[in-house]
């Protein structure tokens, strides 16, 4: 399979191996939607488990993002991953997969990345107008949106 | 913060403009209602009785898990994932313990791994039995919930005695499992096996062949096992819907592997073949715990683990399959004591998803019946 | 005046009858005493035995048994503040469970607890029950649209469309009851002697042509007695709003449906009224298909000795009674904290023993009996409405229709024409 992607989508594909029996690819973000589709379509990856990302505050491209897909047929897991700037987007996946689209949700409400052509992008776990995303490393573990709070809540502390 | 931001995409459909100009109606079901099983709030667009669309509103439980996680030791994060299921405590900490024990490259005794199967299907019992007594009140039938609760009390009864706690048990440790067996064990879950046995019927009973419980549980919520998965519901909803896949059986993790057990399926996927599949799921545990209670092995219950847990560096997917679907852990590591980040895949949060395509154009009798067959849990949905 | 009064204690008539007002006034004041009473034992009992029914005890702390829940509960709800939302229209609110109230307690004018226990007999009187019971539902359909707000006005849209269906389908059934107080029948049929021709919509006079026929009307032209009375069984507890047919509260859809926004007094006047209204319709059962007053087999064993018998049971159910509350207070705990407890208990055994005691002496007896037979009945409608809430899901709401529509409608316009056929014949 791995040769067989290589073969299709080139350099794109920067990284295959395997770590403690789970295999994962990382890939350039120019392949993503077109590399989901065809994982789907040829390889029968028909159920996709979780997207998350990780958020890296110094590396030159912050966040990786990670789909985790399933395969009935071949009783297989597989990782993909990718490599995004701040700020920039994604292709959203909903039209491969529509269970992706409260994943994307959350993704985009703990760490602020967008997904584009996602039907209905906003704030899931948090409430609407909630001020940063608390899964990025530079927010605290007790941080809150104060200013939120004292105007939803009636809290004066904001906490 | 305007509430109508949040019936955005309600508004999309076109209206109906008859003579009679019928008014749709927009009901907020939730966060404070009897049906919602907890604080989930549920946006319906109503003509009549007929739903026209639905909206989730979720988030009232957010308790940052996986934040927490990020600053915590891996030993300390794992009574906190007891409190995401917290019906299926025992399930959330094998999966986290499993994963970490992954990633760790170390693998529970087998003793370990017998006790962790009898407790974690326990846990499976009580789920279910959770389940069946909420989702008969919803349909209106009040008396099973207060025999479900009977039951269950013994379940309870024996994770108290063995780990002192009834509810977030905390039973697991990375590695194995903290407390050896106490005296008497395995003779408490065989009267619990003898006791629960004819119990399952007794529930059979009051609601298999009752006309209004068939009624209003036929056809209801309907979903095919090919929307199930794209729509990546799991457990025993996908179950009914035909696809036979169990994790237990598809990736066995613990000592699943040792055990015979069929995975039940049904065929139509309505609410009343989730209720018959969970059913046999329950008779499926029972199986699951006599082979497991008779075959303890002896030895140690814990791997050798160091003090501090420092896995490392690397990424792992772990996931088991707790008595809602299946419950996954990605844990990323840095080599540190403390996760980088640590992701669950609930499973109540993605079979949620399914609400809206299973009760566009019922009654909104059915809202409540489907909210109930997908057996959420607040805890889970919102972590 | 005083020979105003008892001259009415020597005729035979009901005081509606006789143009006695001031008996009338008696009998109405007894009639509500009583019936609250009976809405206070129903909402003790109903937490009791569904309790019982669900393997566990129900309210034990207020009182022995929980005998004095209901008494505390009515406290709490009088002395709750009275919400009335903002939004609300105010006089179609505070309208609305009145309204509900007085259509349930008027109903018991005609309702028959004896020959001459009754406040009025109407030559209408089913007619007049009917009429006006369904005029509660008008009280309902007030309080969801007073509400001004989404839950009580689905409740109360099922609530009144669901009466309409169930009511036709109800009356159905009342005709051919009124149909058999007229009619004979041949062959088989024609067990329970004869009619004589002249129908009757009065409640004394339906329960006097089963005693003068010989039979109760549940059983006349087997089974066509027995179908009609199913379906006004059923129709009564959709009328009433009751499990399985409890759409209009239902408390996991619609959290409690028409009275979602009422609290307080107001809200117990709905409840008063429900379990009036539960009542109400029982009676109608009782008086059209169960012999009304009439004791058990009047004619199989009758003879003085039968008679006698039969007029101790009212006495000797209260002895009975007595003799369990008395059992209880030997079987309350000697501790000091129980003290108060045991003395209320041993004092309400001593009140069920003195009645009991004062039901034997023979006028009483003779006068009493009547109405004991009649509650007794009406009871077991009360245990069967408790019976169906503890074992039965709750219908939807097309299913509800379909079945009001679909299956008792033909059923009732079926065994209509059959009665008629056959009394004919």
């Amino acid at each position: 399979m791995v040769g067989k992607l290589k073969g299709q989508f080139g350099s794109g594909i920067s990284e295959a191996s395997t770590y403690l029996g789970q295999n994962y690819f990382v890939v350039d973000r120019s392949l993503i939607p077109e590399f989901l589709q065809v994982l789907r379509d040829q390889e029968q990856f028909d159920y996709c488990v979780d997207i998350t990302a990780v958020h890296y505050p110094k590396r030159e491209k912050p966040f990786d993002v990670i789909w985790i897909l399933y395969s009935f047929p071949r009783n297989e897991r597989i990782r993909v991953k990718t490599l995004i700037a701040d700020g920039e987007t994604l292709p959203s996946s909903v039209p491969i997969w529509p269970t992706t689209n409260w994943l994307e949700r959350e993704v985009y409400d703990m760490f602020g990345i967008r997904f584009e052509g996602h039907p209905d992008l906003k704030r899931i776990l948090l409430p609407e107008g909630w001020k940063g995303h608390p899964l990025r490393k530079e927010y605290g573990i007790i941080q809150q949106d104060k200013e939120w709070v004292q105007i939803n809540l009636g809290i004066e502390s904001g906490q | 913060m305007k509430p109508d931001s949040y019936i955005s995409h309600l508004e999309l459909g076109e209206k109906d403009e008859t003579f009679l100009d019928s008014n749709e109606l927009i009901i907020n079901m939730g966060p404070q209602h009897p049906a919602t099983h907890g604080v989930l709030r549920v946006i319906l667009k109503l003509d009549g009785e007929k739903v026209l669309g639905t909206e989730c509103v979720i988030g009232y439980l957010h308790r940052g898990v996986e934040k927490i996680a990020e600053n915590r030791t891996y030993t300390m994060f794992n009574p906190y994932v007891d409190r995401m299921d917290y019906v299926a405590a025992v399930s959330n900490g094998l999966g986290y313990c499993e994963a970490v024990e992954k990633l760790l490259n170390v693998e529970a005794p087998p003793r370990a791994k017998y006790i962790r199967v009898i407790l974690t299907e326990l846990n499976r019992i009580t789920s279910h039995q959770l389940w069946l007594g909420t989702h008969a009140l919803d349909i209106g039938a009040i008396t099973p919930l207060f025999y479900t609760f009977r039951d269950r009390e013994e379940i309870l009864k024996i994770f108290e005695k063995y780990c002192g706690a009834r509810l977030t048990t905390h039973a697991f440790r990375i590695g194995g499992c903290q407390y050896e067996t106490y005296e008497g064990f395995e003779q408490d879950v065989k009267k619990f096996l003898d006791f629960f046995k004819p119990k399952i019927d007794e529930y059979e009973e009051l609601l298999t062949t009752n006309r209004i419980w068939v009624e209003r549980t036929k056809g209801v919520g309907l979903i095919s096992g090919k929307e199930c998965i794209a729509l990546g519901v799991t457990g025993p909803v996908l179950r009914a819907s035909g696809v036979r896949w169990d994790i237990r059986k598809a990736q066995p993790y613990a000592a699943y592997s040792d055990f015979q057990f069929e995975i039940p399926i049904g065929q139509n996927g309505d609410t009343y073949d989730r209720y018959l599949v969970r059913m046999a799921e329950m008779r499926q545990s029972v199986r699951i715990i006599e082979q497991a209670v008779g075959g303890i092995p002896e030895g140690p219950i814990m791997a050798k683990v160091p003090k501090v847990l420092k896995p490392p560096v690397g990424e792992i997917y772990h996931s088991i399959e707790a008595p809602k679907g299946e419950l996954g852990y990605f844990i990323v590591s840095d080599g540190s004591t403390q996760p980088y980040r640590l992701r669950v895949r609930p499973p109540s949060f993605v079979n949620l998803q399914a609400l809206d395509m299973m009760v566009r154009g019922q009654l909104v009798a059915d809202v409540i019946a489907v909210i109930g067959t997908l057996d959420i849990v607040l805890g889970e949905v919102d972590r | 005046m005083l020979d105003y009064i008892t001259s009415y204690l020597r005729s035979n008539t009901t005081p509606g009858q006789a143009g006695n007002i001031f008996w009338a006034f008696v009998y109405i004041v007894l009639i509500f005493l009583g019936l609250s009473i009976a809405v206070i034992a129903m909402n003790w009992l109903e937490r009791k035995i569904l309790a019982h029914m669900q393997v566990r005890l129900g309210p034990m702390r207020v009182g022995p048994h929980g005998l004095l829940q209901p008494i505390a509960d009515a406290l709490k709800l009088l002395l709750k503040e009275d919400i009335m939302p903002a939004e609300a229209d105010k006089a179609v609110f505070w309208a609305a469970p009145l309204m509900v109230v007085i259509t349930a307690f008027t109903v018991f004018i005609v309702v028959p607890f004896g020959p001459t226990h009754a406040v009025t007999d109407m030559n209408i009187g089913i007619l007049f029950m009917l009429g006006v019971s369904s005029l509660g539902v008008l009280g309902i359909v007030m309080a969801g649209w007073a509400s001004n707000s989404h839950y009580p006005l689905i409740g109360a849209l099922r609530s009144s469309a669901q009466m309409v269906s169930y009511e036709i389908a109800m009356g159905l059934a009342v005709v051919a009851a009124v149909l058999m107080t007229s009619l004979s029948g041949i062959g088989v049929y024609g067990i329970g002697g004869s009619g004589d021709g002249t129908g009757t919509l009065s409640m004394i006079g339906i329960v006097q042509a089963q005693q003068a026929q010989h039979v109760w009307f549940i059983f006349k032209f087997f089974p066509l007695g027995l179908i009609a009375f199913f379906i006004f069984a059923v129709a009564m507890v959709a009328e009433t709003n009751r499990a399985p047919f409890d759409l209009p509260e239902a408390e996991s859809e619609l959290t409690a449906g028409f009275h979602t926004e009422y609290s307080g007094f107001r809200w117990s006047l709905f409840f008063l009224a429900e379990y009036s209204a539960m009542i109400a319709v029982s009676s109608i059962a009782v008086t059209l298909w169960l012999g009304g007053w009439m004791r058990p087999f009047p004619t199989w064993l009758s003879g003085e000795t039968w008679d006698l018998i039969f007029s101790l049971f009212p006495a000797a159910t209260f002895l009975l009674l007595a003799l369990i509350a008395f059992l209880g207070t030997i079987r309350m705990p000697k501790h000091p904290y129980f003290r108060i407890q045991t003395l209320g208990l041993g004092g309400f055994a001593v009140l069920l023993g003195l009645i009991g005691l004062v039901l034997l002496i023979p006028d009483v007896r003779n006068r009493v009996q009547d109405i004991y037979w009649f509650s007794i009945k009406v009871a077991g409608f009360m245990y069967l409405y408790i019976w169906y809430r503890g074992t039965f899901p709750r219908y939807r709401f097309d299913q509800l229709m379909k079945m009001g529509w679909k299956v008792l409608l033909p059923m009732g316009i079926g065994v209509l024409i059959l009665t008629a056929l056959v009394g004919v014949l």
